[in-house]
């Protein structure tokens, strides 16, 4: 009884091809956006949750200046390398603590030539990132603490500067000196931000300090807590230890913010999350917009075709046999545009993630959610026609015309 | 079919009120018939004489108000909707004056739609319905559609379509009605020789008495009510 009226409804969908296909459209879309929202939306979220692992587990960023958002603030007084030593003297949780003073300024090398960001740090710089030098070295201790005019490049630096060469050994010019590259550092890619994690110089602290800013300055302390120590613990140790440093008195507010970054990444991926979720919610919507366009064109169809159901019922078919024509019809139209859409989505999934560069990332589970729900669009949404055909009533249906 | 004296069709006192109240119009009167197992009734009567009515009683598709309607000693009014769909399906064939074939679905199709509903395995619904075309002479045009029929061969699928799961009783409204004198005698001719050759009993309005000469009995109807049979010697009254 099912296949028989699965094959009357493929040929009344053939029948009218045009209309069947624009009666599935509203499915179509709907299908195809809501995998499209929830595949780019779950890309975006393993970019992030890659990038939680990128930056090196427990990192904390000191900075001063009020918390003003994730990045770095102005308007206070900045650190100086014995507020770094006085991290690593009275915090033993800490595993690593990089002093950080940074300036953009463009990099030299024969005739090319590129803008970025030169940083003065020391190797806690590499240790609290999880970074290691992918050709070549990072600085050795004497290098450190005489600020030798040497530097590690990233990869997007040495694509500008050398192409495709090995940049070890050569000597680029930053602004008034001249420094040999040591170390190129491996690809990381872009940050949750959107920026090039790639696109930058590090060279020793104290070199920066002399020969480039002509000053004492540390603009940012990086610390990475120990493994399996609370990072909130650290975090409220360090805010103590800064005031005491910076004679700040109880009624005043802290002049600088520690932030965690690996909580503001986690932010971040709750916000994509709920982005993708409202995302889909909206696609979901229209779905059921879809299915009420085919609700209509059932409508129309049991209107249409008064007359065959009279045929039907006198010939003696049942109620029930009817109503599962229509209702055949409706689902077997619903899941066919939930087919046409998830193959639609797959494929500008595909084209938007390369586009908007997240990863692709497969969602089965939805792509079978996506086409169950579609026809369940059809069977709920064409319960009501197909009942208006099965309580027909035959004399009068056949005197339709 | 039915030989132990039983009739196929039996109406007792029959009435048929459409509408309530002051709107109510009476098409039966209470109607007593009785047709047995291999007779060939013509109906006759003007529009609006209940003809059509009882018709439609005939065919379980109604029920009538008040009386009683046996169908092979079963009495139809007691039953539901889907029970009358089952008896239709199994026991009756349904030829209208308007054909009623599918539009754009091949003759084969259109008579195979009852078999379908009977539940039979697609091979043999095949092998009856060419035989059920055969019978009624259009072997060959199975794969035509009724928009490339001529309106007898139309009746002629609809005849099919209505012997094809071997019916004991043959409801026929106007089979004749849309078609010319030639076309009108071949369509008759398929339902004489049904009825002599398979013993299906035939039930059939008409407004003709040419075709209703084919018949074995004429029924006539007039306001409700069937017209007792010596009244019809009165000239005028065919």
């Amino acid at each position: 009884m099912l296949w028989n009226a699965l094959s009357l409804a493929m040929r009344e969908i053939r029948r009218n091809v045009l209309r069947s296909f624009l009666t599935i459209l509203g499915i179509v879309i709907g299908v195809a956006a809501v995998i499209v929202m929830v595949t780019l939306g779950g890309g975006a979220t393993l970019q992030v949750t890659q990038q939680i692992a990128s930056l090196g587990s427990n990192m904390l960023m000191i900075t001063p200046g009020k918390r003003m958002g994730p990045g770095q603030s102005i308007g206070a007084a900045p650190f100086s390398v014995d507020d770094a030593a006085a991290l690593v003297r009275d915090m033993p949780q800490l595993v690593a603590v990089a002093p950080m003073a940074s300036q953009s300024m463009t990099t030299v090398y024969g005739n090319a030539n590129w803008t970025t960001q030169v940083t003065g740090s020391s190797n806690d710089f590499f240790k609290v990132r999880n970074w290691s030098a992918g050709a070549g070295r990072i600085f050795t201790e004497s290098e450190l603490r005489a600020g030798a005019a040497v530097c590690v490049i990233g990869q997007t630096v040495r694509q500008k500067l050398f192409g495709n060469q090995d940049p070890t050994g050569a000597r680029i010019r930053l602004q008034k000196i001249a420094c040999e590259v040591i170390g190129l550092l491996e690809s990381k890619g872009q940050s949750s931000m959107g920026s090039d994690q790639d696109d930058l110089v590090v060279i020793p602290l104290r070199a920066f300090q002399r020969r480039i800013a002509g000053n004492q300055e540390v603009n940012i302390i990086q610390v990475s807590v120990r493994e399996g120590l609370s990072t909130t613990r650290a975090q409220q140790d360090i805010e103590h230890l800064m005031r005491e440093r910076r004679h700040l008195s109880d009624k005043e507010e802290n002049n600088f913010s520690v932030m965690d970054m690996k909580e503001i990444t986690r932010m971040l991926t709750s916000t994509t999350q709920v982005l993708t979720a409202l995302l889909g919610a909206v696609a979901a919507v229209s779905l059921l917009v879809g299915g009420i366009g085919i609700m209509n064109i059932m409508l129309v169809s049991v209107t249409e075709r008064t007359r065959e159901i009279g045929i039907r019922l006198a010939i003696g078919a049942l109620e029930r046999e009817v109503l599962l024509q229509f209702l055949v019809e409706a689902a077997v139209l619903s899941s066919f545009g939930g087919l046409v859409g998830i193959v639609l989505a797959l494929v500008t999934s595909v084209g938007l993630a390369s586009l908007l560069n997240v990863p692709f990332v497969f969602n089965a589970a939805i792509v079978g959610i996506a086409f169950l729900f579609s026809a369940a669009v059809g069977l709920v949404f064409g319960y009501f026609p197909a009942k208006k055909a099965a309580r027909l009533d035959p004399i009068e249906a056949l005197r339709h015309e | 079919m039915d030989d132990n004296g039983v009739p196929v069709i039996e109406l007792r006192q029959v009435s048929k009120t459409f509408g309530r109240g002051a709107a109510a119009m009476q098409a039966l009167r209470g109607i007593d018939l009785s047709i047995q197992a291999g007779e060939f009734v013509a109906v006759m009567g003007a529009s609006g004489s209940g003809k059509s009515t009882c018709m439609n009683i005939l065919g379980c598709l109604d029920t009538p108000t008040t009386g009683s309607y046996l169908f092979r000693g079963v009495a139809v009014e007691n039953l539901s909707r889907d029970q009358r769909a089952l008896l239709r399906r199994s026991y009756l064939g349904f030829v209208f004056q308007g054909f009623n074939l599918l539009n754009r679905t091949t003759a084969l199709e259109n008579i195979e739609l009852p078999l379908i509903y009977r539940g039979d395995a697609a091979e043999a619904r095949h092998r009856e319905s060419r035989k059920a075309l055969a019978a009624v002479g259009l072997a060959g045009w199975e794969e035509h559609t009724p928009g490339e029929l001529s309106g007898g061969q139309q009746q002629r699928v609809a005849i099919a379509r209505a012997i094809v799961t071997r019916p004991a009783v043959l409801l026929a409204d106007e089979p004749t009605g849309n078609l010319d004198t030639a076309r009108s005698q071949e369509i008759m001719n398929i339902l004489t020789q049904l009825n002599q050759e398979q013993g299906i009993t035939i039930v059939m309005v008409t407004h003709e008495p040419d075709m209703a000469a084919y018949a074995s009995r004429t029924v006539h109807f007039r306001d409700g009510l069937v017209v007792p049979e010596h009244h019809l010697q009165d000239p005028g009254e065919t």
